[in-house]
């Protein structure tokens, strides 16, 4: 067999984006196109009064207006499609345009379409609304007090869900050597990607056929969702999202703006297109992460983790947005114990309405939040028994003979070597040098500090038994189809839906190797519901375990049917043909042979196939996982802070992470980088600020800081590779490790600098106002 | 992020651009365009009419005039920082064109649009004010030289006359004796000056500080010159207690603010510590 499986292949698709040439969603332009603008609240929480749209229809230009009440009836709501059980899940309608009360910044009231963009915009200040306002509340412990703004009557306590999960008791507390408490935020942030949002629609009067291009990480999501809310039977609708720049969890969820754009192209009979502007992005966009936590661990004197209790209160804004409910509680609650052997473990989670924009996943999506907090406590209890941080994760990691694993929440981890990735990481990061120049830094009144943390991850979603069991309305297998075309190149429809993850290469290396063919001889084609007969997207890390591992069965099984024609071929038994780096062999005469092209030629001409098989060269197989995968890992930060303005400067980044097989090592590790910029974009500069009116002053690009190359050093990656049992190919996922590891990283890199303050907490983001403040209030230098 | 309709118009001499902006009063003149355009996507300006004066040739350009280095306003802060002669003798003036932005605003942004905009926390006022530069400016009245120390009157707000363009920027070239510098905590979003110091000082042969201009940028509604950490240096010896000393009066001369980023107080702070690097960069 080749060896393309593990190799460097340079990303196919990026010349077609970095010269300008992706077919972007915005890039769409049909004849007699029109363009959509949406009228968004100005204020968090307010009855609309009256709505005038008579100015407004006076913009030359100006072709349609539709206000929430116009829509009501014609439109179904927008729905939930993560329902967990047992948890008093509330979903008050989410109507695509308001209909009396607004309830947050950004909501839609009412869409204005017309023949330019300009036009529907200016038409927008000319619409005159009348509104009431009312009192908002946009911090979720605050909605859940009495007396508090009421969002939905449906859910008068603003309590959109209750969940729980453990199997933990007072008694292990109240017994226990040792208990830690602590309180903890975790902030709001705007997910950011190149690309924002956009949705054009195009409805064939003749046909009935409506098809809709829309920046989307799940295109046969999008068209199950919008063929509910349209009332247009999923035959005739078509999604496509062939090139997507970038979604991070944000353009998982279905939202009224692309259900807008194809009512108005039905009731139009016209094109429209739509196109999120980055303002509109901050308002519009589901956020991600906003949990308050009330935390406790229980240990013994000698470093043994015996429990850990959670009490979650997320935000989940003014509506549940597409999967949002799955996040603080599935994606979060059941990952709370980490790689620790942590026998007792609590989770409660209060998901609650707040006048702000709603959330929805964010790369890692609820495993960056457990994380965090398990690892804050982590180090929190080591300070408390005067322990190593690093010597206290050793005597709890799941030693690598106990795999499979069973946590007290439910899931089975199928494999790992946790101690093996932390002493590699040591290793590279030289972590009892740098313990002993510290002390020697600290003496001359520098301030360095080291964070470490070791992780697991729920990746690789999921079986779709266990979706159906844990509430989400779908299922999470995965399809591919392999189709070998007559001069023996190759074309593969999958149904996950990449969007920056670089899987038209990784996947034409998995068909490479599998089928001895050249890289370049390979298409992937992904995002477009009429050439993939079904997939459930790109999100939590599946693309490759799962989506992957179902490519690896179709391939089989042309593999299976080409060895049967080589055999015919070569007028030997099937069982004496061998197989390798694209030709077939006669056991034990190695000259007689046909190569891959020439069996798929045969097999398309049909002259003298063997009886009973069809002719053609295709397979299609419908994976579904038998089990999540968990990648796992230890990452490394060092950092120095600046005591006279609180600047914190990161020195060095290591990341040792364990994905299974590696299938393309540079991808990987680009996966890697991005993952640990984003983490720490949480930890030292992002954050989603609203006043106490409900309005996001971090509203712009100039407001809200995304982390720039220049603020990060190189970082310093490497692999492990322990396969997973549970796929074809021994993989996991990648894509989200280092979000979920790099944000406690730093910020136990930064309160291990400033340790000698007898500093505890300084709230995320970590700007240097906050971490001058902590030294300032931290007490006399011990 | 879409603006308002606006008329375009292109201005090929100073004299052109004066002319529209007196027969239009919602003109506003366009050169880099990047401190206009995006409050114009915002719809935060909108300005009727925009004079575009990016192709006029007598607006360009560095030279050295006597003991001055004349940059005209349309000079992009890329070629400012860059240019051997600024380097030269105007450090803190390349060290703060130098950090605007991203390649994309130095190569675009010019130092007259920076200046008349006069955002609080843009870094040229403070380099303009501690070199005591002068503005040219040019109205239907002709000629007219505005001190940079006298230019900044609040956020967005500077003593530039309605319909008047700025033609060109002198700087006078410092005594040999005098080093200067500029030193920046750049918002990590905007890259803006959070609080950004600039000083020009002399020191004479025996160590004694004979002159000092300092000014802030960032902390304050606008930027400011700090006339009392200059007279706690002034005829004082040039050593670190000299400079501790007079750091500790930086936030005295403005109007210090506070946004969602960063405190009053903690502002207050960084002007001290900016300033107190500033001059250990210059006298130490």
């Amino acid at each position: 067999m080749s060896t393309v499986f593990g190799q460097v292949v340079k990303r196919r698709e990026d010349p077609r984006f970095i010269t300008g040439r992706g077919q972007y969603t915005d890039d769409v332009q049909l004849p007699g196109m029109l363009y959509a603008a949406i009228l968004r609240s100005p204020h968090a929480h307010a009855r609309i009064v009256s709505l005038d749209v008579e100015g407004a229809k006076r913009v030359p230009g100006v072709v349609a207006i539709y206000t929430g009440r116009d829509l009501a009836e014609p439109m179904g709501t927008v729905p939930t499609a993560w329902i967990p059980p047992e948890s008093s899940l509330k979903t008050p309608p989410h109507h695509a345009l308001a209909v009396d009360k607004v309830r947050y910044v950004g909501d839609g009231v009412a869409m204005v379409v017309a023949d330019s963009r300009y036009a529907a915009r200016d038409a927008l200040d000319l619409i005159s609304v009348q509104y009431e306002v009312l009192p908002a509340v946009v911090n979720q412990v605050e909605a859940m007090r009495d007396g508090a703004p009421v969002l939905h009557e449906e859910a008068p306590d603003n309590v959109a869900f209750h969940w729980q999960i453990g199997n933990v008791t007072d008694e292990v507390f109240n017994q226990a050597e040792v208990v830690v408490r602590h309180t903890i935020r975790q902030q709001r942030l705007v997910p950011n990607p190149m690309e924002p949002r956009a949705s054009v629609a195009q409805y064939n009067p003749a046909t009935g056929e409506l098809t809709v291009w829309v920046t989307s990480q799940n295109p046969h999501i999008h068209r199950f969702i919008l063929s509910g809310i349209l009332g247009i039977p999923e035959h005739r609708l078509r999604v496509v999202a062939t090139d997507v720049g970038g979604g991070f969890g944000a353009k998982i969820a279905v939202y009224p703006d692309e259900a807008l754009v194809a009512f108005a192209a039905m009731d139009l009979g016209r094109p429209v297109k739509w196109t999120e502007d980055r303002r509109e992005h901050f308002l519009a966009t589901t956020h991600g992460r906003d949990h308050v936590e009330e935390l406790e661990l229980a240990g013994t004197r000698d470093g043994r983790i015996q429990a850990i209790r959670v009490r979650a209160y997320a935000n989940m804004g003014a509506y549940l947005s597409t999967a949002a409910p799955g996040v603080p509680t599935i994606l979060f609650g059941l990952i709370v114990p980490g790689p620790y052997t942590i026998p007792y473990v609590g989770v409660d989670v209060y998901g609650v309405f707040t006048n702000t924009t709603p959330t929805d996943a964010y790369r890692g999506a609820g495993r960056p939040e457990a994380t965090y907090l398990l690892e804050r406590m982590v180090d929190l209890y080591a300070r408390e028994i005067r322990m190593d941080p690093v010597e206290v994760r050793r005597r709890n990691l799941i030693p690598a003979d106990e795999f499979p694993y069973h946590t007290p929440t439910g899931l089975e981890y199928d494999s790992g070597n946790y101690h093996l990735a932390l002493s590699r990481a040591l290793d590279m990061a030289d972590y009892d040098g740098f313990r002993r120049k510290q002390q020697e830094l600290r003496a001359q009144g520098r301030h360095v500090g080291v964070g470490v943390t070791t992780y697991v991850e729920i990746c690789g979603l999921g079986p779709s038994q266990v979706a159906g069991a844990v509430g989400f309305q779908g299922g999470l297998w995965e399809s591919s189809t392999v189709r070998v075309h007559p001069t023996g190149k190759v074309t593969v429809f999958t149904g996950s839906s990449p969007h920056g993850q670089g899987e038209e290469t990784t996947f034409a290396q998995i068909v490479a190797d599998k089928l001895g063919v050249p890289v370049e001889d390979v298409e992937v084609v992904h995002g477009d519901t009429a050439r993939i007969s079904m997939g459930w997207g790109t999100y939590g890390s599946r693309t490759t375990p799962v989506a992957g591992s179902a490519l690896a069965v179709a391939l089989d099984r042309v593999l299976e049917k080409a060895r049967r024609i080589a055999a015919h071929m070569l007028e030997v038994s099937t069982e004496d043909v061998e197989c390798a780096d694209g030709q077939f062999y006669a056991k034990g005469a190695p000259s007689r042979s046909v190569s891959f092209q020439d069996v798929a030629l045969q097999a398309h001409m049909a002259w003298n196939l063997p009886q009973g098989v069809e002719p053609s060269l295709e397979a299609q197989a419908f994976y579904d996982p038998a089990n999540f995968t968990y990648s796992f890992g230890t990452h490394i930060c060092m950092v120095e802070v600046d005591t006279d303005t609180g600047d914190v400067r990161i020195d060095r980044y290591i990341a040792v992470d364990d994905c299974g097989r590696v299938i393309n090592p540079m991808i990987a590790e680009g996966q890697v980088h991005g993952g640990i910029v984003q983490g720490i974009g949480q930890a030292l500069w992002e954050g989603a600020v609203y006043d106490e009116q409900g309005q996001l002053v971090t509203g712009t690009l100039m407001d809200y800081a995304m982390p720039k190359a220049r603020f990060f050093p190189n970082f310093e990656t490497a692999f492990t590779e322990t396969p997973s049992p549970h796929n074809p190919l021994g993989v996991k996922g990648i894509g989200e490790t280092g979000t979920i590891a790099a944000t406690p990283t730093v910020v136990n890199a930064v309160l291990d600098a400033l340790a000698p303050f007898g500093v505890r907490e300084i709230q995320m983001p970590l700007t240097p106002e906050r971490v001058w403040r902590s030294i300032q209030e931290g007490g006399q230098r011990s | 992020m879409i603006p308002q309709a606006f008329a375009y118009r292109r201005a090929s001499s100073v004299a052109e651009a004066i002319a529209i902006l007196q027969e239009d009063s919602g003109a506003k003149l366009l050169a880099g365009g990047h401190s206009l355009l995006p409050l114009m996507k915002m719809r935060l300006a909108n300005p009727a009419t925009l004079v575009d004066i990016s192709g006029v040739k007598e607006l360009r350009g560095i030279q050295r005039v006597g003991d001055e280095m004349v940059i005209g306003a349309l000079t992009t802060h890329a070629e400012v920082a860059k240019h051997p002669l600024i380097r030269t003798h105007l450090p803190a003036l390349a060290e703060a064109a130098a950090r605007i932005g991203d390649l994309q605003v130095r190569n675009r942004g010019t130092i007259g649009g920076n200046l008349a905009h006069a955002d609080p926390s843009s870094d040229l006022p403070a380099v303009a004010i501690a070199y005591d530069a002068r503005l040219t400016v040019m109205g239907p009245a002709g000629r007219d030289v505005l001190a940079a120390e006298d230019f900044f009157l609040g956020p967005m707000v500077t003593a530039l006359p309605d319909g008047q363009v700025i033609s060109s920027v002198a700087v006078p070239i410092p005594a040999s004796n005098t080093r200067s510098a500029y030193v920046k905590c750049p918002h990590p979003a905007s890259g803006y000056a959070v609080v950004g110091v600039a000083a020009a000082v002399a020191v004479s042969a025996d160590g004694t500080v004979e002159h000092a201009r300092i000014s802030v940028t960032g902390a304050a509604d606008c930027a400011y010159r700090a006339r009392q950490v200059e007279e706690a240096l002034v005829g004082k010896t040039a050593s670190l207690e000299t400079v501790h000393e007079a750091a500790q009066y930086a936030a005295e001369d403005g109007w210090i603010g506070s946004d969602v980023y960063a405190s009053e107080e903690y502002r207050r702070h960084l002007c001290c510590v900016y300033t107190k690097r500033v001059l250990q960069k210059v006298l130490l």
